[in-house]
């Protein structure tokens, strides 16, 4: 199952709806890279809210979404990670780097509108 | 009821399966929301380095006891190339593979018991438990 | 040729799997022909052991009811995951009514005697025949009363970790003070699991209150050793995770010290000195103006 992309102005938002399969985080990852490209899209945001796991796999990439999208201008922040997987992925040791997180999509359309307007490339 | 389940890992699709038996034989234990999600993501971890480096193994769930202690135990074990270093393999950061190097030294933080054996050609196998507290 | 007269036909070790299951199948039969009178009897003897106090003669009926069919089928099928539901069922009714363990345990036992001496009666002339079902019943009914005792006793486990969980979220320490501000003053020594939950608490209020900023004191922890410094360090990752900033306060120089020395990176995480200036930043963060001698007002 594709996961739906939408597009609102100058930004794509990706809502992941269950857990996803190798092929389809691959799928998303080649997505957004293409429709960032082909959008000129300033920000992206992707919304885990569902999502009861978040292991290294899924977290490597993430990054590697973000560092692609990067590459095409355009910032990423992960929205909606629960509080339990938060937890497990400090104990676990995981850390999304310089990619950005928010609580909501509020927040992070909040977010990038903040740091695009800003220009490019600030760390969180 | 039941108080164990048995999981092949072959591939990607196999690790949510056993994810989702281990969060609810975990359940059935008795675990709260929280380590339920720990014990998925410790799961989902071993289970993924079978699918990365072994081609296949499986995962045996079951549920424990120590006295009046209840847990679940996750054993999980393959047939593959096996680990030359443990000691190696158990420092964060450290990947043969395109991994994070987490799995291992994750799950140990992740669960509160840990055993991994392992022998070059002959397989690994770790065996991690939780206990409710 | 002289014929060997064996007494029994069978000694308890040659009963085979097949006689034994015929056996059940007989005895199963027996107690469901009786199961009025059984049953009945059951609970009078119930009522004269003083058992189950709490409940009315009609619940104790009801209940007598279902647990003496569970019995049977149990008995019947072999299977205890049946069973097991069932008295997971009947604890999760009882225990709030104040039933205890050795009640629990009291009534099975009884019943397993109830039935005991009913089985006697009916093979009491065939003495063979009475000792192949009493082994045939015994083991099965050993078992029945021991999967209903345990299944209580995890029950009521549960419902008082259950309890427990609810009072300690009671005592939270998680504050709201503003609009997207909490604060958390962590106060005293507090154990591993303790602060586990403390932090699952605040994760949970993070989202609850759309958190943007955290306050965390710690002016009154007396000391950190690696443990509570991990503890502190995965409770402000974790924070940030889910998008707020966390402001750390009451860090006095020796404490900041010691986490320097433990490895802790000081630089992913804003600290100020007491929790007053930690919530002034908060709120700077948060785009509200303190002005003198009026409440704060948020900026446009």
């Amino acid at each position: 199952m594709r996961v739906p992309i939408l597009k609102q102005g100058d930004y794509l938002i990706a809502s992941i709806q269950s857990a996803l399969s190798d092929q389809e985080l691959m799928q998303l990852r080649d997505d957004l890279a293409e429709q960032a490209g082909r959008f000129r899209s300033r920000g992206i945001i992707i919304d885990v809210t569902v999502l009861d796991v978040m292991d290294s796999f899924a977290c490597r990439t993430l990054r590697s979404i973000a560092h692609i999208l990067r590459l095409r201008g355009a910032q990423t922040a992960i929205v909606g990670i629960q509080p339990e997987v938060a937890f497990a992925m400090v104990q676990l040791g995981l850390a999304l780097g310089e990619v950005q997180t928010a609580l909501d999509l509020e927040e992070g359309l909040a977010l990038l509108s903040r740091r695009t307007e800003r220009g490019s490339g600030s760390e969180k | 009821m039941k108080n164990e389940a048995r999981v092949t890992i072959v591939s990607g699709a196999d690790i949510v399966t056993a994810r989702l038996e281990g969060r609810q034989l975990a359940a059935e234990a008795g675990f709260n929301g929280s380590d339920l999600t720990v014990i998925a993501t410790a799961i989902s971890e071993v289970a993924r380095n079978i699918v990365e480096y072994a081609r296949n193994g499986e995962i045996l769930l079951s549920i424990v006891h120590d006295g009046t202690k209840r847990g679940l135990r996750v054993v999980a074990r393959d047939d593959g190339p096996g680990i030359p270093n443990i000691e190696q393999a158990m420092q964060d950061g450290f990947s043969t593979g395109r991994g994070l190097g987490l799995g291992l030294p994750g799950t140990r933080r992740l669960m509160d018991e840990f055993v991994i054996k392992s022998r070059v050609g002959e397989g690994t196998t770790v065996t991690a438990t939780k206990w409710i507290r | 040729m002289a014929r060997i007269n064996k007494s029994t036909p069978n000694t308890v070790t040659e009963t085979s799997l097949e006689s034994t299951a015929a056996l059940l199948r007989e005895l199963v039969a027996h107690l469901r022909e009786n199961r009025t009178q059984l049953r009945e009897e059951w609970v009078r003897r119930i009522t004269e052991s003083k058992l189950l106090t709490a409940m009315t003669r009609e619940e104790i009926f009801a209940e007598a009811t279902s647990v003496y069919d569970n019995y049977v089928a149990v008995l019947e099928s072999g299977s205890v995951e049946a069973l097991q539901a069932y008295a997971r069922d009947l604890s999760e009714r009882i225990i709030p009514r104040g039933v205890e363990t050795h009640e629990v345990v009291g009534i099975v036992l009884l019943l397993r005697d109830v039935l005991a001496r009913s089985l006697f009666k009916k093979y009491q002339s065939d003495f063979g025949l009475l000792n192949r079902v009493l082994d045939a019943y015994e083991p099965a009914a050993n078992r029945i009363a021991n999967t209903v005792a345990v299944s209580f006793v995890q029950e009521r486990e549960r419902i008082i970790r259950q309890q427990q969980e609810a009072i300690r979220e009671l005592s939270t320490p998680v504050l709201q003070v503003r609009e997207r501000l909490l604060i958390l003053p962590i106060i005293g020594v507090i154990d591993p699991q303790r602060a586990r939950q403390v932090t699952e608490q605040l994760l949970r209020g993070i989202r609850a209150n759309r958190a943007k900023v955290v306050v965390i004191d710690i002016t009154g922890v007396p000391a950190v050793d690696s443990t509570v410094a991990n503890h502190l360090v995965q409770t402000v990752d974790a924070s940030r995770l889910m998008g707020a900033t966390v402001i750390v306060t009451g860090l006095s120089s020796e404490i900041a010290q010691t986490l320097v020395t433990i490895g802790v990176d000081l630089s992913k995480m804003k600290t100020v000195g007491d929790l007053q200036g930690g919530i002034e930043e908060a709120e700077r963060l948060l785009g509200y103006k303190v002005m003198l001698e009026q409440t704060a007002e948020k900026l446009p």
